[in-house]
């Protein structure tokens, strides 16, 4: 029965890297919040959420980017999302989260972004 | 072709989502959806029961129950869950832009927007004193 989470922490050139894997849903997005939250009143504001691991993500795990995004923008960093899988991208896709965040295909890409300081989306 | 009842009861605790997605997921592949019709089934069943847990009964309570019925014929899928916790008006749940929950520091609706957008039909019934009933139907497009 699927319903393991796994979130792992790197840092590279001033980012931190949250790898995600398994399953985001209502019983694990406690986790995914603690950890930004660990994050974000530690003083990191630029984060990746590395999806390239993520099986499955429902409202609770989408709930957890948005409730932060806009106070980590505010502070000057951000959150951006790479290597989504295709069935986790549709649901992002549904909710119109393309629009509002960062997608990146790849991990570099992300870190790029943060490098040439590409603006972010505006809500 | 005849129709087919599966019933999951559960008590209500987020840790048995993944149970009620692998039930509903197994629901799905018997009438015959594809990986991703599975998927997103499975989708909107988490999104009712996450529902179910945290607003109809407060949270995870182990004396309470979610039940999902599901069944399927030729043509679809209906999926059934219901609780006996607080119901709820769907026409209350206020329709708002991502972009404005997002401004708002909100979340809430989003589960809500999932399974109405996965679905084909959505009715909810309260049965006071009795049960709240949710009831979804996905309809089977052959050759899709």
């Amino acid at each position: 029965m699927a319903n393991a989470f796994n979130l792992t922490r790197t840092e590279q050139d001033g980012a931190v890297i949250l790898a995600l894997s398994g399953y985001l849903d209502a019983h694990t997005a406690p986790q995914f919040e603690r950890a930004i939250e660990v994050e974000f009143s530690g003083g990191h504001t630029k984060m990746i959420a590395d999806c390239a691991g993520l099986d499955y993500i429902s409202s609770a795990g989408l709930g957890v980017f948005m409730s932060f995004i806009e106070d980590i923008r505010a502070a000057g960093g951000d959150i951006k999302l790479c290597a989504i899988v295709p069935q986790v991208y549709q649901v992002f896709d549904v909710l119109g989260f393309p629009e509002i965040f960062d997608i990146v295909d790849a991990q570099a890409a992300a870190l790029e972004r943060f490098r040439s300081g590409a603006a972010t989306k505006e809500v | 072709m005849p129709s087919f009842d599966f019933l999951l009861q559960v008590p209500s605790s987020t840790d048995n989502l993944a149970m009620i997605r692998d039930f509903v997921a197994k629901v799905g592949e018997k009438a015959g959806f594809d990986e991703k019709e599975v998927t997103k089934l499975a989708l909107a069943v988490d999104e009712a029961c996450s529902n179910v847990i945290e607003h109809a009964y407060g949270g995870n309570n182990a004396n309470k129950e979610v039940r999902v019925r599901g069944s399927f014929d030729a043509e679809q899928v209906v999926v059934e869950v219901v609780d006996t916790g607080r119901g709820f008006d769907p026409g209350q749940i206020p329709v708002k832009d991502v972009e404005q929950l997002v401004r708002e520091r909100r979340s809430g609706g989003l589960g809500w927007r999932l399974i109405r957008s996965i679905m084909d039909e959505v009715q909810y019934q309260m049965v006071p004193g009795e049960k709240n009933e949710l009831r979804m139907v996905k309809k089977i497009r052959k050759g899709a």
